[in-house]
């Protein structure tokens, strides 16, 4: 936790001081203790300004963990908002594109929100905890637009970032390690179920969600059973592979999954500075979550209207490439000449035996006009870039689609 | 003329498809109203209160006397309106026979008077000032005249989505700039900005001519005549015109109530029925459309269009609520600024007041209490951290000189808007208001000696009396600071400034909308025009 902020009669001083994080530079996560002993590579990078680790021995070790084994990945980054009231529901029906009133307690939702002109804001997982509680969990920060949504609403909004550690649990042996764990029950969670489970006196919160396609959890603990849940894991997954991750490794995983990364395949709303480079929820694949049968919600005349009025002008598209050559970051061609759109991730994806890319791109392509799609891949080989144009093909997201992700009961091992 | 007995059992007559319904039987909900009733729909103005006329009615505030409630001059109401509604054949007096002059107090000097419309003559003043006036008279108009057309339309769209007519019409005034000629259009772009005090030293010397033009500029704002941009109020003034004369200003014969009743007359003319005593709980709506209201009663009335007359966070925040609006839309309505800086205070005298060198003609003039630029910026500065004016500054009219009827036989009533009076006072008005009623007081006995000793009885209304009494929020007469970050496409704010609504079939015609407030009717004629061209 930063220092306090000045002592101030600003009506908003209490907002400010709510949002102390950016005052440390580099914040360290409740885990830090367990993944600096693990860290043999100081590859760390900066999640939303913690010390995050990219990779902590060998990203394909750490990736092979997710798809053969268990992985542990610290998400106590992810921002994290309690809100709690008798309005509770309408106000996330408000904010939120999902109709809120359809999740019930112990159910997640992935899903987005929008400023008034309908760009997306966010995307994010919004945890039902009990009939008045909610966790919503998200990349960016978003206070000041949570508390002003709620004029109106008899509702409170938390800020609870730093107060909640959070992990994922993610692999073929991710259950086996939690009952192993002696998580009685556990075995009740199909896919965005949640339930709170005893730990040293507290409560985890465990929902079978995640951010790699295949059988995973995510685990929420107050700060102060961080240290002693991490070890309980690590002791239980001891015998089925269990291993801590970095992001490298998570990054290919999602990629595989077809998930998106906000300030990475779009720029949300209040960070993009030009102005085309917002997106509406149908320009980046999200276009699911409108639910034009609920009521008012933010954005909605402004999407209604970019649907009716055509107006929509991008489109995220998962893409399939030629070869074995990543695509990161390349230009996408109509014809091998104009100019389309540009990949946002690719990788080789070792699950998938395929080269996959997710990619925007500008309307008609992606959406009606979907032939003769290339990429040029500039391919750095000993100070000599290498110009690739390769042949994309539009395919359907995911990329891989795994079966134990929502088998019930889950498998063990 | 109103049918407040007309309750619940008449409310399916208004289920029809094509009827409209009005919040706030104000001047501005009126006008609209009438508009709307000519273009051949049935409309309906519920008013919360007992009679319509909201800020502009003519109301008894101590036995025997009456007096126009908070608005007590008329100098812009909208010609098209007067033309429109036919209000001269509805009762309406606005030849020059009943045009006032200005009059600015001194306690140093004689008073200065302002002849004609806005100052066609001076009285006074030396020849020498004299000149100096007619020249910036005449530029001032000339400025105000580039803006009034501004007036009667609606803000220009920055969506483009404007018609051929609209699209001229804003040419014409790039047009009307160009035929300035290069050195006046370069020193109307100068000027437009400035603050007035600045300006006045530019062209004038004498203290009482520039305390009215300064106080003139400023008044019904929380500007400062050295605040920037305080010059646009004052163009803003002499943007109206009575009877076909710019800058002229009357006191109507009945008071304000009696211009609210020729609207009357002309909206019921048209069809429009009014309903008093008529307060609206909420605003109905039904997948994003305006479907009707519900009143306090538990009534509930359908129309296919609602149009407030409403202050806009009312009408947004209430009324509608935030729930079914964005949340940027609901931050911007928040942060309009609406805390009013003006009181009104009313006196029950036993006879007119005597004030020095003024004659019986000047007494029916409108009486200013700005004896310089600097006695107004000093008495604006205490209400910048919450308190008011010690020596207030204000100004007074006499209206039952003019129209006995107003006041028992030989007394007299004053009427006068008082700067400044914040309406967040730091101290609380119920412990700040008898200290400034004192303050007031004080001034006045200074101007006019002896004239504590004729007061029958005392009314003063602080912001918050008037935001109690006239449902404004802030107690604003504008519905919202009438500055330049609040005017055009930013009044009441971007999102609802072409009086349409984020809300389908909800539309605004108040003074929170363009052009402002004042009795001018022109925000409910836009409105209406607005109205007609959209909903067809």
């Amino acid at each position: 936790m930063g220092k306090t902020a000045k002592k101030t009669s600003s009506p908003y001083a209490g907002r400010i001081a709510a949002r102390s994080h950016f005052r440390t530079l580099r914040l360290d996560t409740p885990f830090q203790p367990r993944i600096d002993a693990l860290m043999k590579q100081n590859d760390w990078y900066s999640w939303a300004g913690y010390r995050a680790p990219a990779s902590l021995w060998d990203e394909e070790l750490e990736y092979f963990a997710i798809r053969s084994t268990a992985a542990l990945f610290d998400i106590s980054p992810m921002v994290k908002y309690l809100i709690q009231g008798p309005d509770s529901e309408a106000y996330l029906d408000r904010v939120t594109l999902r109709d809120v009133t359809r999740l019930r307690p112990g159910r997640v939702q992935y899903t987005a929100w929008c400023d008034d002109e309908g760009h997306v804001l966010d995307d994010g997982t919004l945890f039902r905890l009990t009939e008045d509680a909610f966790r919503l969990c998200c990349q960016e920060r978003h206070l000041p637009w949570l508390l002003d949504s709620a004029i109106g609403y008899d509702v409170s909004i938390v800020e609870e970032t730093e107060e909640i550690a959070g992990l994922a649990l993610q692999g073929p042996t991710s259950f086996a390690v939690l009952r192993e764990a002696d998580f009685d029950g556990v075995e009740h969670l199909k896919v965005f179920d949640l339930a709170g489970f005893e730990h040293q006196g507290g409560t985890v919160t465990i929902s079978r969600t995640g951010f790699t396609g295949d059988l995973g959890y995510e685990l929420f603990v107050p700060a102060n059973l961080a240290l002693s849940l991490w070890d309980r894991l690590m002791e239980a997954g001891q015998a089925r592979g269990i291993r801590a991750i970095g992001y490298t490794a998570l990054n290919r995983a999602r990629l595989e999954a077809g998930l998106i990364v906000a300030n990475a395949d779009f720029s949300t709303a209040e960070h993009a500075l030009r102005p085309d480079r917002v997106r509406m929820p149908d320009e980046i694949g999200l276009g699911f979550m409108v639910d034009a049968k609920k009521g008012h919600f933010n954005g909605r005349r402004a999407i209604m209207a970019a649907r009716d009025g055509k107006k929509l002008r991008h489109v995220l598209v998962g893409i399939e490439i030629e070869g074995n050559i990543p695509a990161e970051h390349a230009i996408v061609y109509h014809g091998k000449k104009k100019e389309v759109g540009l990949v946002s991730a690719a990788g080789w994806s070792p699950l998938a035996k395929r080269n996959i890319a997710i990619a925007s791109l500008v309307r008609p392509y992606g959406h009606t006009v979907n032939d003769d799609l290339w990429v040029e891949i500039y391919a750095m080989r000993e100070l000599k870039y290498e110009r690739l144009m390769k042949r994309a093909r539009i395919v359907p997201r995911p990329f891989i689609k795994l079966d134990r992700r929502t088998a019930n009961p889950p498998a063990d091992f | 003329m109103t049918s407040s007995e007309a309750a619940a059992p008449q409310a399916s007559r208004w289920n029809a498809k094509s009827d409209v319904i009005v919040i706030g039987g104000g001047h501005n909900g009126l006008v609209c109203a009438a508009l709307l009733a000519r273009s051949g729909r049935k409309v309906l103005v519920l008013e919360a209160a007992v009679e319509a006329g909201g800020g502009a009615r003519t109301e008894e505030f101590a036995p025997g006397f009456r007096v126009s409630s908070v608005a007590h001059i008329l100098n812009r109401l909208h010609p098209d309106v007067v033309k429109e509604l036919s209000l001269e054949a509805h009762g309406l007096k606005l030849e020059p026979a009943t045009h006032i002059s200005s009059v600015s107090l001194s306690t140093d000097d004689d008073p200065l008077v302002l002849t004609g419309a806005y100052g066609e003559g001076l009285l006074g003043a030396s020849d020498k000032e004299a000149a100096a006036w007619k020249d910036l008279r005449a530029q001032l108009f000339r400025y105000a005249g580039i803006l009034k057309p501004f007036l009667s339309r609606r803000p220009p769209d920055l969506g483009g989505r404007m018609s051929m007519a609209e699209t001229f019409a804003l040419g014409q005034t790039a047009l009307a700039l160009k035929k300035l000629g290069k050195e006046d259009m370069r020193d109307f772009l100068r000027v437009i900005l400035m603050n007035v005090a600045d300006l006045l030293d530019e062209q004038l010397t004498d203290n009482r001519l520039k305390g009215l033009l300064a106080f003139d500029a400023v008044l019904g704002s929380h500007l400062g005549p050295r605040s920037p941009t305080s010059l646009l109020g004052l163009y803003y003034r002499l943007a109206g015109e009575i009877g076909g004369r710019a800058g002229a200003q009357t006191v109507p014969a009945g008071g304000m109530g009696a211009v609210t009743a020729a609207i009357v007359a002309s909206a019921e003319k048209a069809g429009v029925v009014l309903r008093t005593d008529a307060a609206v709980r909420r605003i109905v709506v039904e997948n994003g459309r305006a479907a009707g209201v519900v009143l306090e009663s538990g009534e509930e009335i359908s129309g296919s269009l609602v149009v407030s007359a409403a202050d806009p966070s009312t009408t947004f925040l209430e009324l509608v609520g935030p729930r079914e609006l964005n949340t940027g839309f609901v931050r911007k309505v928040g942060n309009i600024r609406k805390n009013g800086d003006a009181a009104k205070l009313h006196l029950a005298l036993d006879r007119p007041p005597q004030f020095a060198g003024i004659d019986t003609t000047g007494l029916r003039g409108r009486l200013v209490i700005a004896p310089s630029t600097d006695h107004v910026e000093r008495a604006f500065n205490p209400s910048k951290y919450g308190e008011f004016s010690p020596e207030p500054v204000m100004e007074i009219t006499l209206p039952s000189l003019a129209d006995p009827s107003l006041a028992p036989s030989g007394a007299c009533v004053l009427s006068a808007v008082v700067q400044y009076a914040p309406y967040r006072l730091r101290e609380g008005w119920d412990a700040g208001k008898p200290k400034f009623l004192k303050a007031i007081m004080n001034i006045l006995e200074r101007y006019a000696p002896g004239i504590g000793k004729t007061v029958r009885h005392a009314e003063l209304l602080t912001p918050r009396d008037i935001e109690r009494r006239y449902r404004m929020p802030g107690g604003h007469w504008h519905h919202g600071e009438l500055q330049a970050d609040q005017m055009l496409m930013s009044r009441p704010v971007f999102g609802a400034e072409g009086y349409a609504t984020p809300i389908d079939g909800l539309y605004l015609c108040g003074a929170g909308s363009h052009p402002g407030g004042g009795v001018s009717g022109a925000p409910g004629l836009n409105a209406a025009r607005r109205i007609i061209a959209l909903e067809r």
